[in-house]
């Protein structure tokens, strides 16, 4: 494969990307594209976001390999990338720390965000706590009622959340309403975005800070396994963390990439987010990607049991990589991350997120298809404990 | 000379600045929306710009967020947007409809058949709030291939190159956003805008319409002492969102009538003793 050098200066992976966002954000997405360049190739910058990803995030996260699990499935070994070991207990820190000390040097005193999980709102008020700005998150009025545990932790943060009852009231609308804040208060706010999602230089500049999962692990597969995994798997929502994964790895043409959306009830139903899987190329929040819509072109209300995969686009270089064919993405249903999500729990003493649980759920059913000797690396990429309450009322069981 | 290039044509040899209202296609419902239309122009506006209701209007406030919810009630397509303007044509050959939407539902659509059936129904211009510049070449290749202007956005944070770039691209006339945040806020700095608006002349050849945040007669009135039309949105969507639905063409129209006449009541260096009287 020839070098991988996406996207293009005006952020076009492809067909995909670009910015396609109202003329009241251009300048501000063109003065974070400016800043991002510079301190993207600045030393000192890198030098303090690798700091404090070890001494405030606790990375490198580890690979476990999940020994009785895989003995369990009788097929490849699974190797688990404990991105829910973090700091807040998910992968979404890498990206809010980088962005935040981007923040800093470009001297904005408020950040927003919106949260779907409450995953990327609590790791944003998180590094606002740390650095000393004043926080907003949006979230939509139905994921602050499913997620309520999560809500408090932002507040106990310092951070405000408001809740939206627009549209759907999910994460779609809560990346509405964030962009109109940002529109409003551009002079003192700086908006991070939580994925791989979003104009030109969100989905470059995420996937940056998240590439830390991926170089991590190639070097840790290398000095513990002496070699490179056969797969990688990882659960795409919006992508960030399936992205962090991937990345690093894209030029290494014999390990498989695999993305995992959620099927929800089925795909075959109207109650799924799988956006790859069976959506068609539009144009939403700032680009161009795969979109679920109905034959107009209005986005469809998505579902899945896992609040952080309950979006109806996806990253454009996920819609890159699977146009030319270099990852592949599947989907996984609610029942089948819930038998995941009890498997890692009994099996390993793991409590994955239900988010993660897709991953896990297509690696039961890789595994026994593949030699014992072959590999697969999946993106653990959250932890459960938000959950709880979700999978108890699954079981029947209220806490 | 199109409909949009006659209608500036007569308001410039008048002296006047052209009123143009924002409503929602299909808010509260497409034969409503066909008899606002022809409420509008009796009411003396100049052009009409019809909203397509989009699920996820980013860059719009609450009002008009919700006149699009209304519509999608009713599942506006494209299709429906393009059989509300061919049934206003059919007996009003003279006012320019512009449609002002999202990329999305055209994506849907397709190019190609956007502009066909653009041109069928009698549609003049369209403004894609998330197709800036940048993005948009081969969608204006498409316009002026069936000779529909594309209209572009410019706000107070466009830059002198971006300024250039829109004045090659655009016809028909140029949408300056007055202030920074969604439609229907309310904060307009009126030497802010004068500034911008001169600036904006160097490059912008052809009219300049002023919009957001524009909330009453006396804002109308200040903007059209310094632009070409004054664009109207939010205001309008909320009359006809606390109408009955027996008052709701009479209550637009009595609103639009004193927002035409604020407009023509306008200060200026030829007719400013004139409208004292």
């Amino acid at each position: 494969m020839k070098i991988y050098d996406l996207p293009d200066k005006c952020g076009h992976f492809g067909p995909y990307g670009g910015t396609f966002v109202a003329e009241t954000l251009i300048s501000a997405l063109d003065e974070l594209r400016r800043q991002y360049e510079y301190y993207r190739g600045d030393a000192e910058f890198q030098t303090e976001f690798f700091r404090e990803l070890k001494h405030y995030v606790g990375r490198p996260s580890p690979i476990y390999h999940a020994r009785r699990w895989s003995d369990h499935l009788g097929g490849a070994q699974i190797l688990l990338k404990r991105e829910d070991l973090n700091h807040t207990g998910a992968h979404k820190i890498n990206n809010t720390v980088g962005q935040a000390l981007l923040a800093r040097r470009m001297e904005k005193s408020r950040i927003i965000a919106e949260t779907g999980a409450g995953q990327h709102g609590v790791a944003s008020a998180t590094v606002a706590a740390r650095y000393g700005m004043e926080c907003v998150v949006y979230m939509g009025s139905e994921d602050v009622r499913r997620q309520a545990t999560n809500v408090y932790r932002m507040k106990l943060l310092g951070a405000t959340v408001i809740p939206v009852d627009s549209g759907s009231r999910t994460l779609k609308d809560a990346l509405n309403e964030a962009m109109r804040d940002w529109v409003t208060n551009v002079g003192n706010t700086y908006y991070i975005i939580g994925t791989v999602a979003g104009p030109h230089p969100y989905p470059m500049m995420v996937r940056d800070f998240q590439a830390v999962i991926g170089n991590e692990a190639k070097q840790q597969m290398q000095e513990e396994y002496g070699r490179q995994p056969d797969a990688l798997i990882a659960c795409v929502g919006g992508g960030s963390n399936a992205i962090g994964l991937f990345y690093p790895y894209i030029g290494e043409e014999n390990v498989r990439m695999i993305g995992v959306e959620a099927a929800g009830k089925g795909v075959d139903t109207q109650k799924h987010a799988a956006t790859l899987v069976t959506g068609r190329p539009g144009v939403l929040h700032g680009n161009r990607t795969y979109l679920i819509q109905d034959e107009n072109g209005q986005i469809i209300e998505t579902h899945s049991i896992s609040a952080g995969l309950d979006y109806p686009g996806v990253g454009p270089e996920h819609a890159w990589l699977k146009d030319c064919g270099r990852a592949e993405y599947v989907a996984a249903t609610d029942d089948e991350a819930l038998a995941a999500f009890h498997a890692l729990c009994r099996f390993e003493g793991i409590m994955p997120a239900l988010e993660s649980s897709h991953a896990l759920a297509y690696a039961a059913k890789l595994a026994p298809t593949l030699r014992k000797d072959q590999l697969l690396l999946v993106n653990l990429s959250g932890r459960g404990d938000k959950d709880m309450a979700t999978v108890a009322q699954q079981s029947g069981i209220s806490l | 000379m199109n409909r949009i290039e006659s209608v500036f044509s007569r308001l410039k040899s008048q002296d006047k600045t052209a009123l143009i209202p924002f409503i929602t296609a299909g808010d509260p419902d497409s034969a409503t929306t066909v008899a606002l239309m022809h409420q509008l122009t009796q009411s003396k506006v100049d052009l009409i710009e019809l909203g397509v209701p989009f699920s996820d209007p980013m860059a719009d406030g609450p009002t008009i967020q919700r006149s699009s919810e209304r519509a999608l009630k009713h599942h506006i397509s494209l299709k429906d947007v393009f059989a509300m303007v061919a049934e206003f044509r059919k007996t009003d050959q003279d006012t320019p409809v512009v449609l002002m939407g999202y990329a999305n539902p055209i994506e849907a659509m397709g190019y190609g058949n956007f502009v066909e059936a653009a041109s069928h129904s009698g549609v003049d211009g369209i403004l894609v709030v998330d197709y800036p510049p940048e993005e948009s070449a081969e969608w204006v290749r498409c316009l002026n291939e069936k000779e529909i202007s594309p209209i572009f956005l410019l706000s107070p944070t466009t830059s002198e190159s971006r300024i250039k770039h829109v004045a090659e691209l655009a016809k028909g006339y140029v949408y300056y956003v007055s202030l920074k945040g969604v439609t229907g806020a309310s904060h307009l700095d009126l030497q802010d805008v004068s500034n911008k608006l001169s600036q904006l002349r160097a490059h912008i050849k052809i009219p300049i319409g002023v919009g957001f945040g524009i909330r009453d007669g006396q804002t109308a009135r200040s903007i059209a002492e310094r632009a070409d039309a004054v664009v109207i949105g939010s205001r309008i969507v909320e009359e006809i969102e606390h109408s009955r639905a027996a008052d709701l063409l009479a209550n637009v129209g009595t609103l639009v009538e004193s927002l035409r006449h604020a407009i023509d009541t306008k200060s200026g260096p030829s007719s400013d003793k004139e409208c004292e009287i």
